[in-house]
C-alpha cells in the first residue's frame, strides 16, 4: 500500500511539467526540444511523457534533451544518447526492430486476414442462391402437381 | 450488527445464486418445467440480497464506520457526503461488490423484461448469468471481502484518494461497470444459444438492446472518465492510451461491432456464428479489464490495489469463461448456417466492413496494451507502448471508418450500387470538402491533421443528415421525417455524434495554444488572442484540504470575460497534493490555466492552454450515447417487451 501511495504521488503531483526555467531562448530548438520530450518516457511514474510529468527525474531528463540540442545533436542523436543511458524501455514509441515487427505489423496483418476472410464469405454469400429461389426438386414437383390438381 | 447483516445476506447470494447457476440448467435440459421456473425467482432473490448487502457497505461508509477495515482505508470522517458514498466503490473490494451488484441487476432485469423468452432459453440465459455471478460471489467473499472488521477501530479514517474527490469520477464507475457487466448478459445470451443450438433473428433482436444498453453506458462511462482527466490531471490531456483506459476502450470497440452485426442477424439471419463469437469476446475483453485494472500485471495510473492473488483468481475465472464459451462455440458454430444471400456491395456487406475496422482496432488496442508483457516474458526486452505507437497504429483505422461509414449507412439490404449510394452524398461530400479547404488556406502552414478532421466529420455529420432525409421517401418532408422511427434516428444521431468526436480531437490536437511562464502579480500577459492577469493569489481552506488559489483575469480585446480560479490543494491526511485547473468552457474553446509554484525571484508560475472544440468531444459522446438510447426507445423493442401474451414463437416478417 505504501509503495502504491508514493507512486501515487509522483503521478497525482500538480502537474506543470515544464517549467518556464527550462524553456530554450530559440523557439526552433525549444519545439524540437517538446517533440522529443513527448516521445521519452518518465521512468518513474507510468505512462507518462517526460513532457507530462513533474517528477525530478523527468526535469533532468528534460533538461538534458535541450543540452544536447543546445550542443547541436540532431534529433537521432539525442534519441541515441538517452537510449543508451536509459535503455530502450524510455522510448514510448517502439523501435521497429527485431521482435517489434511483431507489434507493429500485428494490425496491418489481421486487416489482411480479416479482409481476406471477409471478401470470402461475402463472395460465398452472394454466389449462393436464396433457399427459396432454389427450383423445387421433382418429388416436390409432383406433389405441387397433385396438390393443384386436388 | 447491520454491516453482519449485509456480509450475510452475500453468503446468501452466493448460495441462491448457485441454486440458480444448477437448477434451471438441469431444467431446461430436461424440459423440467418446474426446474425452469427456480430461474425467475432466484433471479430477484439474488439481486435483492447483493442490493442489501451493498447497502449496508453504503450505509458504513456514510456514517463513517471505523470499526470495518475498509472504511478506515478509504474514508474520513469531514470528508463531503458525495464522496463518502462513492468512496464505497472507490476501492477495490467495494468496487466489486458494486461490480456483481450489476450482474444480478442484469439478471434479475431479464427475469422481468424476457417475458416474451421461450422458457427454456430463459432458463438457461439466466442460469449463464448466474455461474458469472458465483465466479465473481466466491472472488469477493474468498480473496476480497469488503466487510472485515477490525479489532481496534481508530479514530479517523485514512482519506479517500483526494483524486477520486471529484464529482465527474463519483459517477464514472458505476457507469462503466453497467457497461462492463452488462455485456455478460449478452455473453449469457450467446453461451444459451450455442447450448440450444439454435440462433435466429429473434435471438438477434433479444440480444440487441442488452448489447445497446451496454454499449450506452460504457460510452457514458469512458466519457466521463476522460472528461475527469481532461479538467483534474492538470495539463488537459483527455485519454492516454494507459493500459486500464485500453481495458475499457477495447469492449467499447467490440460492443459497438456486436450492435451492428446484431443487426443483421436481426434483419437477415447472416452472421450469426461471428455474432456469437463477438459477444463472448466482448465480454471476454470486459473480464481481461478487470483483470488488467487488478492484477498489477500492467502498471498504470487508474490501477487498484495490486494483489497477485486475486490477479490468478480473475486470470481463472477469465480462462473458464472465455475458454469455455470458445471451446462450446467450437463445437457448435456448424449449427448456425447462414440464410440471407446479398451482393458484394450491400448494407450487409458494409456492415461487415464496420466489424472487421472495429475488431482489428480493437486487435492493435489490444496487441499494444500487452506487447511490453511479452516482449519481456518471451524476448526479454523491456519497452514501453505509448501514445505515438497507439496514434500511429490505430488512428488508420478510425480513418477508414469514418470515410466508409456515411456510404455504408446508405447502401440498401441485399443489394445496392455504390454509385448510387455515392451520388446521393454528393452535396454532403462538396461541403466536406470545402469547408476542410477553407480551414486548410485560413491555418497556413499548421498541421494537417486540422482539415482532415474537419473534412471527416463533415462528411459524417453530413453523410448522417442525408440519410435520414432520403429514409422520407422521394417527396420528404419535415412531418415524414419525425415520424420515422426512432431507430433511424438513433443511429443518425450516434452517427453524427462519432463525427463531431472525430472532428474535435482532431481539432483541439491541431489548433491548441500552450503557453508556460512565470507571471507576476498585475502584469497582464497575451496568450493566442486573449489577455490573463493573475491579480492576487489567495491561501485558504476547505473541508478536508488546504489550498492555494489565484485570481486570473481572463480578456479579450478588453473586454472582461471572467474570473479564473485555479488551485493547488494539499489533502494532509492523504497527504497528496493536487491541481484544481480552472476552466473558462465556451463553445468553440477553452481557456485553461493552471497555477504552480511560487518562484524564488517573486512570482507564480502560471500555465494557460486554449483548447479549441475540447466540449465538443464529450458532446460528441453525449450525441452517440443519445443515438443509442433513441434506438433503444425503438417502437419494435417496446412492442417485442410488451409482448407477454403474444402467441409464442411467432418472427415477425420482415
Amino acid at each position: 500500500m505504501k509503495r502504491i501511495l508514493i507512486l501515487l504521488m509522483f503521478l497525482a503531483a500538480p502537474a506543470w511539467a515544464v517549467l518556464p526555467d527550462e524553456v530554450l531562448d530559440d523557439p526552433g530548438l525549444e519545439e524540437r526540444a517538446r517533440d522529443l520530450s513527448q516521445g521519452l518516457r518518465c521512468l518513474v511514474c507510468r505512462n507518462e511523457s517526460i513532457d507530462e510529468s513533474n517528477a525530478d527525474l523527468a526535469r533532468d531528463l528534460r533538461l538534458l534533451v535541450r543540452e544536447r540540442l543546445v550542443a547541436g545533436d540532431s534529433d537521432e542523436e539525442v534519441i541515441d544518447f538517452i537510449v543508451d543511458r536509459y535503455g530502450e524501455y524510455v522510448l514510448l514509441k517502439p523501435t521497429i526492430t527485431g521482435a517489434n515487427w511483431v507489434l507493429w505489423l500485428a494490425g496491418p496483418a489481421m486487416l489482411l486476414l480479416a479482409g481476406g476472410v471477409g471478401i470470402a464469405f461475402l463472395r460465398s454469400r452472394s454466389r449462393q442462391r436464396a433457399p427459396q429461389e432454389a427450383a423445387l426438386s421433382n418429388e416436390e414437383k409432383a406433389q405441387l402437381h397433385r396438390i393443384l390438381e386436388e | 450488527m447491520v454491516t453482519e447483516l449485509g456480509h450475510f445476506a452475500l453468503i446468501l447470494a452466493f448460495m441462491v445464486a448457485i441454486v440458480q447457476m444448477v437448477v434451471p440448467m438441469v431444467g431446461a435440459q430436461k424440459r423440467w418445467p418446474g426446474w425452469m421456473a427456480v430461474a425467475e425467482p432466484a433471479a430477484n432473490a439474488q439481486f435483492l440480497l447483493t442490493a442489501f448487502s451493498f447497502a449496508t457497505l453504503v450505509w458504513a461508509f456514510v456514517t463513517s464506520d471505523f470499526s470495518l477495515r475498509l472504511v478506515v482505508l478509504n474514508s474520513h470522517s469531514a470528508k463531503p457526503m458525495l464522496y463518502k458514498i462513492s468512496g464505497t466503490w472507490g476501492n477495490h473490494e467495494g468496487s466489486m461488490l458494486l461490480w456483481v451488484l450489476i450482474v444480478t441487476l442484469f439478471g434479475a432485469m431479464a427475469a422481468w423484461f424476457g417475458g416474451n423468452l421461450p422458457p427454456a432459453l430463459k432458463a438457461r440465459v439466466l442460469s449463464v448469468q448466474s455461474a458469472i455471478a458465483v465466479a465473481f460471489f466466491a472472488f469477493i467473499l474468498f480473496t476480497s471481502n469488503p466487510f472485515l472488521r477490525l479489532a481496534m477501530p481508530p479514530f479517523d479514517g485514512q482519506d479517500l484518494n483526494p483524486l477520486l474527490q471529484d464529482p465527474g469520477l463519483a459517477f464514472h464507475p458505476p457507469f462503466l461497470y453497467l457497461g462492463y457487466v452488462g455485456l455478460s448478459m449478452t455473453f449469457s445470451f450467446a453461451v444459451a444459444a450455442l447450448i440450444e443450438g439454435r440462433v435466429d433473428a429473434a435471438w438477434g433482436r433479444w440480444v440487441r438492446p442488452w448489447t445497446l444498453a451496454a454499449w450506452i453506458f460504457l460510452t457514458i462511462g469512458i466519457a466521463l472518465g476522460s472528461w475527469w482527466a481532461y479538467y483534474e490531471l492538470g495539463w488537459g490531456g483527455f485519454w492516454f492510451w494507459d493500459p486500464v483506459e485500453n481495458a475499457s476502450f477495447m469492449p467499447w470497440l467490440l460492443a459497438a461491432a456486436l450492435l451492428h452485426s446484431a443487426i443483421v442477424v436481426e434483419k437477415r439471419e447472416t452472421l450469426k456464428s461471428w455474432t456469437i463469437l463477438l459477444a463472448i469476446l466482448a465480454f471476454g475483453f470486459s473480464l481481461i479489464g478487470t483483470f488488467i485494472v487488478r492484477s498489477g500485471l500492467l502498471t498504470s495510473v487508474h490501477a487498484f490495489a495490486n494483489d497477485p492473488e486475486r490477479g490468478v483468481f480473475i486470470l481463472l475465472i477469465l480462462a473458464f469463461f472465455t475458454g469455455g464459451a470458445l471451446i462450446l462455440f467450437a463445437a457448435r458454430a456448424q449449427a448456425m448456417e447462414a440464410k440471407g444471400v446479398f451482393g458484394m456491395v450491400s448494407r450487409e456487406s458494409a456492415l461487415v466492413l464496420n466489424n472487421i475496422l472495429l475488431a482489428v482496432a480493437c486487435f492493435v488496442v489490444f496487441v499494444g496494451t500487452l506487447w511490453p508483457v511479452v516482449a519481456e516474458m518471451f524476448f526479454d526486452r523491456k519497452l514501453s507502448v505509448g501514445p505515438p505507437f497507439f496514434n500511429a497504429a490505430f488512428t488508420p483505422f478510425m480513418v477508414a471508418l469514418g470515410l466508409a461509414m456515411p456510404l455504408g449507412a446508405m447502401l440498401p439490404w441485399k443489394r445496392g450500387r455504390l454509385s448510387r449510394a455515392a451520388w446521393s452524398l454528393r452535396y454532403a461530400f462538396v461541403l466536406a470538402v470545402a469547408v476542410a479547404l477553407l480551414v486548410w488556406v485560413m491555418q497556413t502552414g499548421q498541421s494537417i491533421l486540422g482539415p482532415v478532421g474537419l473534412f471527416l466529420g463533415a462528411w459524417i455529420v453530413a453523410g448522417a443528415a442525408v440519410d435520414l432525409w432520403s429514409r422520407t421517401g422521394r417527396n420528404g418532408s419535415v412531418a415524414r421525417l419525425m415520424r420515422l422511427p426512432r431507430a433511424d434516428w438513433g443511429k443518425a444521431v450516434a452517427h453524427t455524434g462519432l463525427g463531431v468526436t472525430m472532428f474535435a480531437i482532431a481539432g483541439l490536437t491541431a489548433w491548441e495554444v500552450e503557453d508556460i511562464r512565470v507571471a507576476q502579480i498585475g502584469e497582464p500577459f497575451d496568450v493566442g488572442g486573449f489577455t490573463l492577469t493573475l491579480e492576487d493569489v489567495k491561501r485558504g481552506e476547505g473541508p478536508n484540504y488546504l489550498t492555494t488559489m489565484g485570481m486570473v483575469k481572463l480578456e479579450k480585446d478588453d473586454r472582461f470575460l471572467a474570473t479564473l480560479t485555479p488551485e493547488k490543494r494539499t489533502y494532509p491526511v492523504a497527504r497528496m497534493p493536487t491541481t484544481e485547473a480552472a476552466i473558462d468552457y465556451r463553445v468553440m474553446r477553452d481557456v485553461y490555466v493552471v497555477i504552480g509554484d511560487r518562484q524564488d525571484e517573486g512570482g507564480w508560475t502560471i500555465r494557460t492552454y486554449i483548447k479549441p472544440f475540447a466540449n465538443w468531444i464529450w458532446g460528441g459522446c453525449i450525441l452517440m450515447a443519445l443515438g443509442g438510447a433513441l434506438s433503444l426507445s425503438d417502437r419494435r423493442f417496446r412492442v417485442a417487451a410488451g409482448a407477454r401474451r403474444a402467441p409464442a414463437g411467432g418472427v415477425p416478417a420482415e
